[in-house]
C-alpha cells in the first residue's frame, strides 16, 4: 500500500490586489467594476496551501497534488500560465463565477462533488488543503463545508505548519486568538487543513514544470464543467471596500513602548 | 460610444501578437515578467545602475534568468531547452517583458544568445552540441558550471563603428604539423562587448593575417585557452548598466576546429566554411528585431505611470477636494497632455505590431531557410554568391506566385499556383524579401523614432521624469533607447540596408498588394486610417519609381547608393508606413478573434474603438511624414525658378496653373502666381518668387492632394482617444518598485 498522500488543494482566483476594485451593482447583483477584464491571480491563501501541498508531496514519495479550482475558465487559463510553473499538480477545473458574491455553500457543494469525482481517489490517504479564507471574501466558511460534505471530521484552520512524524502522525500548528499558535496532532489522513500563510516562500517559475503541468491543465480546462454557484435569493444590503486610513508621522525621540502605546490608543478610538 | 475600460491585458496581447494558441509562450511571458518586475526592478530601484562594474548584486540577474527558464529558452529541447521550433517570437516576447522594466537586463539576457547565435546558425553539429549544452544551467544532480558567452565583433579605434566588413583582429597559423589539426593564433581587441565581465567563451570575428587562411571567419575562444584572455576595462557607458560591457583583449592559441562552421583545406590553404560576414548576416537579421521591440516596450510601459501622474498631480493641495475635476483628473483636464500621451501610446503599439510581425515572419522563414540550404547542398551549390545567383534565377517564379495569389481562385491556373506555392525555394524568396525589409525597418523606426517619443513620455512627467524616483524609470528608459538605436547596427546601417532591399521587385510587388489590401480594409473599416495609409503607400511607390529614373537640376542621378540624401529619407518614410500597416492588421485580428475569448469579449467594443482610433492617429502621422519626405525629394532636387531668363522659363506662365484649378482651387491665381508679373511689359511684383511648374509631376500632385484629404477624421480620432485616457481604469499602483 502506498504511503503517499493524495492532496487536493481547493483554490480559485481573485483580482490582482493592485487593481482598482470598485463595487458596482450589475444586472446579476453586486459585482466589481470590469472584474472580468481585470488581471487575476491565484488567491494568495490558496497559493500558500498549494506550495505547502507540493512541498509535502515532494518529501513523501508516492504523493500527488490536485488543484480543484472554480472560476471563469478563460481567467483560470491565464492564471495557470503562472501557477503551473510553480509546482507540479493536476488541475480539476470548474467553470463558474469566482467573485466575492457567490454563495459559499454552493461553492463548497461544487468543490466536494468535483473532489469525489477524481478518479482513483483513496480517501484513506486524502488531505484536503485550501486557504482558511479567501482574498475576495474573508468568510472562512467554504473549506469547512467541503470537509463536512466529504465526511472528514479532522479539520484545522489557520494552519502555519504541518509536520509528518515517523509514525505517520500529523502535527499541526494552528493560529488562535491573541497572536498565539495551538499545536494539534492527528493520526493521519483524511483531514482538512485551511492554511494561513504557511512557512514557505513562493517558488520561482520553472518552465519545465509548467510544460509538464500543461499536459493535463489544458484538457482539464477544455472539459471544465459549468457550475451554478450564484447567490440567488440572497440580498446584499450594502457592499463597500474596507476604508483606508493612513496617518504617517516620523518620530525619532520615542521608545518602542511609547510608540506601541500610542498605536493601541489610536486603534481604540 | 463604447471606449476603453481597462488597460490592455494579457488576453488581448495574446490575440494581438498571435500567440493565443501558444501556452508555452504565454508561460514564458509570465516567467519573464516575474523576473522583470521582481529582481530586475529591485536592482534598478536599489541603484544598481549607478556603476559601470559588473557586481555581485547585478550577477543575481543571471541566477534569475537561469531559474526562470530565460537562459534555456534559446536551446532546442534536445539541447536542454523547452520550446520546440523557431524561437524568434519567443525571444522577442522575453526581451519585451524585460525591457518593460529595464533595457539593460534584456541586453544581458540577449547577449548570451547572441554569443551562441553564430554557433546556432552556422556552427558544425559538434560545435552546436558542445556549446549549447554547456550554456544550459545544470540540472539536478549535475555537477558543472554554466558557460556564458560574449559576442565580439566591434573593435576599438580606428575601426570602431566604421563598418562590419573591416576587421583589425587577425587569425594566423601558429602550428600545422603534417596530418594534424592546425593550431591558430587569434589576436582580437574588442570594444563595447556585452557579457564580457563573466563570459567563459567568446565568438569573435577576425580576418586572416596569414596567406594560408582564406578571408575572414568567426572563431570560438575559451577562457582557458593558452595565451591572453583579458576581460579589459569596463566600458563607461551611460546606459544599460544592468549588462556587463567591457573592452577585452585576446591573444590565444586555439585549434582550427573552433572556426565556426568548420573549414576545408584547398591547396594548403584553410578555407573557413563561412566568412564572418556570412555568419553575422544570419545572426543580426534576427536579433535586431528584438532590439527594436525593446524600445516599443518602454513606450507602452510609460502609459500607466504617466496617467497616474497626470491624475494625481494636484491631489494633496488644501483647496483640491476629492470629487472635484482638479482632484480626479489633475492634468488630464488639459488637452495637450492627453494628445501627447496618445501619440506615445500609438507609437508604442505600432512599433510592437511591426516588431512582433517581423519576429513571426522569421519563425516562418527559419525552417524554409534550412530547407533551402539542404536543397542547395544536395545540388552542390555552396553559400554566398553561388546561392544568390541560384535564387536570382527563381525570382520570376516568385513574382508569378505573387501575381497568381492576387487572382481569384478559379480564374487562375490552380495547378501552377499550387506548384509554386509548395516550392520551398520560391516560398523562401518571397518571405525573405519581406524579412529583408521588416528587420531593418523595425530596428530603425522602433528605436530611432521610439527614442524621440520616449523623450516625450519623460517630458509628460515634468521634472519628475528625469529623476531616479520617476515611477516606471522613464528617464532611464529614454537614455537606454538611444543605445538600442545604436547597437547591433546603428541607424545608418539599417537605412543603407533598406535602400537596397526595399527596391527588390519582389518586395515592391508585395507592397502593391498591401496597397490594395489597405484600400479594401479602408472600405470595410474606414476609421482605421487604412485608406490614408494606402494613399501614402501609393505616393511612396510613385516617388521611388520617379527617383529611380530622375536626375537633379545638375543632371546627377537621384536614386544612387552614394546619394544618401535621397535614399535614406525614403527608407525612413517606408518604415512609418510599415509600422502603421501592421498596427491596423493587429486590430483587425482582435476584432475577429476577440469575441471567442470571454475576457476580451467583455469590453471588446470599447477596446476596438480605442485601438482603431490609435491606428487612425498613427496612419495619419505616418502618411504626413511619408508625404512630406516624398514631396521634399520629388521637388527638392529641381532648381527653384528665378526672375531671370532660365528661371522664367522654368516657372509658370500666365494661365498655366489654371488647368490645376480642379485639384487646387484657384491655383491659377494663387501663391504669388506669376500671372501678375508675367504679363508682357509689366514689372514683377516684389511679394513672391515665381512658382514652379509641375511638368511630369501631375500625378504626384494629385497623390499628395489625395493624401491630404485622406487625413480627414484623424484629429477627431485623437480627441476620442484622449477622452478615453481620462476614464480608463488603471491599477492603484505600479506592479514593480520604483
Amino acid at each position: 500500500m502506498s504511503t503517499g498522500y493524495q492532496i487536493i488543494v481547493c483554490g480559485s482566483i481573485v483580482p490582482d490586489p493592485l487593481q482598482t476594485l470598485e463595487p458596482v451593482v450589475g444586472p446579476g447583483g453586486p459585482a466589481l467594476k470590469n472584474e472580468m477584464m481585470l488581471p487575476a491571480v491565484l488567491d494568495p491563501w490558496a497559493g500558500h496551501a498549494l506550495y505547502e501541498a507540493a512541498h509535502l508531496a515532494k518529501n513523501t514519495p508516492g504523493s500527488k497534488v490536485w488543484l480543484v479550482s472554480l472560476g471563469p475558465k478563460a481567467k483560470l487559463q491565464q492564471v495557470m500560465m503562472t501557477v503551473a510553473q510553480k509546482v507540479p499538480f493536476e488541475l480539476v477545473a470548474l467553470d463558474g463565477p469566482a467573485g466575492g458574491f457567490t454563495d459559499s455553500c454552493e461553492v463548497a457543494a461544487a468543490l466536494a462533488e468535483a473532489i469525489q469525482a477524481v478518479p482513483t481517489l483513496d480517501r484513506s490517504r486524502l488531505l484536503v488543503f485550501g486557504g482558511w479564507e479567501s482574498a475576495s471574501r474573508g468568510a472562512g466558511a467554504t473549506l469547512q463545508m467541503v470537509g463536512e460534505r466529504l465526511g472528514i471530521l479532522d479539520q484545522f484552520q489557520g494552519v502555519d505548519r504541518l509536520t509528518v512524524g515517523n509514525d505517520g502522525w500529523l502535527t499541526i500548528l494552528e493560529r488562535i486568538e491573541g497572536g498565539k499558535h495551538q499545536v494539534s496532532t492527528c493520526a493521519g489522513p483524511p483531514a482538512v487543513l485551511g492554511w494561513a500563510t504557511g512557512h514557505l516562500p513562493e517558488p520561482p517559475n520553472n518552465p519545465q514544470v509548467g510544460m509538464a503541468n500543461m499536459r493535463t491543465i489544458m484538457p482539464s480546462l477544455q472539459r471544465a464543467k459549468a457550475v451554478r454557484v450564484g447567490a440567488e435569493g440572497v440580498t446584499f444590503a450594502r457592499v463597500s471596500l474596507p476604508s483606508q486610513r493612513r496617518e504617517t508621522r516620523v518620530v525619532k525621540d520615542r521608545s518602542a513602548d511609547e510608540i506601541a502605546r500610542e498605536i493601541v490608543a489610536w486603534m481604540r478610538q | 460610444m463604447e471606449t476603453l475600460r481597462t488597460l490592455p491585458g494579457d488576453d488581448l496581447r495574446q490575440i494581438l501578437w498571435r500567440f493565443a494558441d501558444r501556452f508555452d509562450l504565454q508561460m514564458l511571458v509570465q516567467s519573464a515578467r516575474s523576473v522583470a518586475r521582481g529582481p530586475v526592478a529591485r536592482l534598478v530601484a536599489e541603484g544598481a545602475r549607478n556603476s559601470h562594474e559588473w557586481t555581485e548584486q547585478k550577477a543575481q540577474l543571471l541566477k534569475a534568468f537561469d531559474e526562470s527558464g530565460i537562459t534555456t529558452l534559446y536551446m532546442d529541447p534536445d539541447q536542454g531547452g523547452y520550446v520546440e521550433g523557431p524561437k524568434n517570437l519567443a525571444l522577442a516576447l522575453v526581451a519585451f517583458e524585460l525591457a518593460w522594466v529595464d533595457g539593460g537586463s534584456a541586453t544581458c539576457s540577449l547577449a548570451g544568445n547572441l554569443a551562441l547565435a553564430p554557433i546556432h546558425e552556422r556552427g558544425t553539429p559538434e560545435q552546436r552540441d558542445t556549446y549549447m549544452h554547456r550554456a544550459v544551467p545544470p540540472q539536478p544532480g549535475e555537477d558543472r558550471t554554466i558557460w556564458r558567452g560574449a559576442f565580439c565583433l566591434t573593435e576599438p579605434l580606428p575601426y570602431v563603428g566604421v563598418e562590419t566588413g573591416l576587421l583589425s583582429g587577425k587569425v594566423r597559423i601558429a602550428e600545422w604539423e603534417e596530418g594534424k589539426e592546425p593550431i591558430l593564433q587569434v589576436e582580437k581587441r574588442g570594444r563595447f562587448i556585452t557579457n564580457m565581465g563573466f563570459a567563459r567563451f567568446v565568438t569573435a570575428a577576425v580576418d586572416s593575417g596569414d596567406d594560408r587562411i582564406k578571408g575572414s571567419c568567426m572563431v570560438i575562444l575559451e577562457e582557458t585557452d593558452p595565451g591572453l584572455f583579458d576581460r579589459g576595462v569596463p566600458t563607461r557607458k551611460l546606459v544599460h548598466q544592468l549588462s556587463s560591457t567591457r573592452d577585452p583583449v585576446f591573444n590565444l592559441r586555439v585549434p582550427a576546429s573552433r572556426l565556426i562552421g568548420g573549414y576545408t583545406v584547398t591547396n594548403g590553404v584553410i578555407v573557413p566554411r563561412y566568412s564572418h560576414g556570412e555568419v553575422i548576416e544570419a545572426v543580426f537579421r534576427r536579433t535586431r528585431v528584438t532590439v527594436g521591440l525593446m524600445t516599443s516596450a518602454k513606450l507602452l510601459s510609460a502609459v500607466e505611470p504617466v496617467i497616474r501622474y497626470q491624475r494625481g498631480r494636484f491631489r494633496g493641495g488644501e483647496t483640491i477636494t476629492p470629487g472635484s475635476p482638479r482632484y480626479e483628473l489633475g492634468l488630464q483636464q488639459k488637452e495637450d497632455v492627453l494628445h501627447r500621451l496618445v501619440d506615445v501610446w500609438a507609437t508604442g503599439e505600432a512599433g510592437a505590431s511591426l516588431g512582433f510581425a517581423a519576429a513571426r515572419l522569421f519563425d516562418e522563414l527559419d525552417p524554409l531557410e534550412r530547407r533551402k540550404d539542404e536543397i542547395f547542398a544536395a545540388q552542390g551549390i555552396g553559400g554566398g554568391s553561388a546561392q544568390t545567383k541560384a535564387l536570382r534565377r527563381l525570382q520570376k517564379e516568385a513574382l508569378e506566385l505573387l501575381a497568381l495569389s492576387t487572382s481569384p481562385a478559379g480564374a487562375r491556373d490552380e495547378n501552377r499556383y499550387e506548384a509554386l506555392q509548395s516550392d520551398p525555394l520560391v516560398q523562401f524568396l518571397v518571405l525573405d524579401s519581406q524579412a529583408n525589409v521588416l528587420c531593418p525597418a523595425c530596428k530603425l523606426w522602433n528605436t530611432g523614432h521610439g527614442a524621440t517619443m520616449m523623450r516625450e513620455a519623460v517630458s509628460l512627467m515634468g521634472g519628475y521624469g528625469i529623476t531616479e524616483d520617476c515611477p516606471g524609470f522613464l528617464g532611464h528608459k529614454w537614455m537606454d533607447a538611444q543605445l538600442e538605436a545604436t547597437y547591433e547596427g546603428p541607424e545608418a546601417v539599417q537605412r543603407r540596408q533598406l535602400t537596397v532591399t526595399m527596391t527588390n521587385e519582389l518586395f515592391l510587388e508585395q507592397l502593391r498588394m498591401w496597397i490594395a489590401e489597405m484600400r479594401e480594409v479602408g472600405f470595410r473599416r474606414p476609421g482605421t486610417g487604412a485608406c490614408t495609409l494606402a494613399s501614402a503607400m501609393e505616393a511612396w511607390l510613385w516617388t521611388l519609381t520617379h527617383l529611380q529614373g530622375a536626375t537633379d537640376a545638375d543632371g546627377a542621378k537621384l536614386y544612387h547608393g552614394t546619394r544618401q540624401g535621397v535614399t535614406f529619407p525614403l527608407a525612413d518614410a517606408l518604415c512609418w508606413l510599415l509600422a502603421s500597416r501592421y498596427q491596423i492588421l493587429d486590430v483587425l485580428e482582435v476584432e475577429a478573434k476577440g469575441p471567442a475569448n470571454p475576457v476580451v469579449a467583455e469590453g471588446l467594443a470599447g477596446l476596438v474603438n480605442f485601438l482603431t482610433d490609435l491606428c487612425h492617429i498613427q496612419a495619419a502621422r505616418a502618411a504626413g511624414e511619408a508625404g512630406r519626405i516624398c514631396a521634399e525629394l520629388v521637388h527638392g532636387y529641381n532648381r527653384h525658378p528665378a526672375w531671370d531668363g532660365e528661371g522664367c522659363g522654368a516657372g509658370c506662365h500666365l494661365g498655366e496653373l489654371d488647368p490645376l484649378d480642379w485639384i487646387i482651387p484657384a491655383a491659377g491665381g494663387s501663391v504669388g502666381a506669376p500671372s501678375e508679373g508675367a504679363a508682357p511689359g509689366k514689372p514683377h511684383p516684389a511679394k513672391a518668387g515665381p512658382c514652379v511648374r509641375f511638368d511630369g509631376l501631375e500625378q504626384f500632385v494629385r497623390l499628395r492632394l489625395k493624401l491630404d484629404g485622406c487625413l480627414t477624421g484623424a484629429r477627431l480620432a485623437k480627441d476620442r482617444a484622449a477622452t478615453a485616457l481620462t476614464t480608463v481604469m488603471i491599477p492603484e499602483a505600479l506592479d514593480y518598485p520604483a
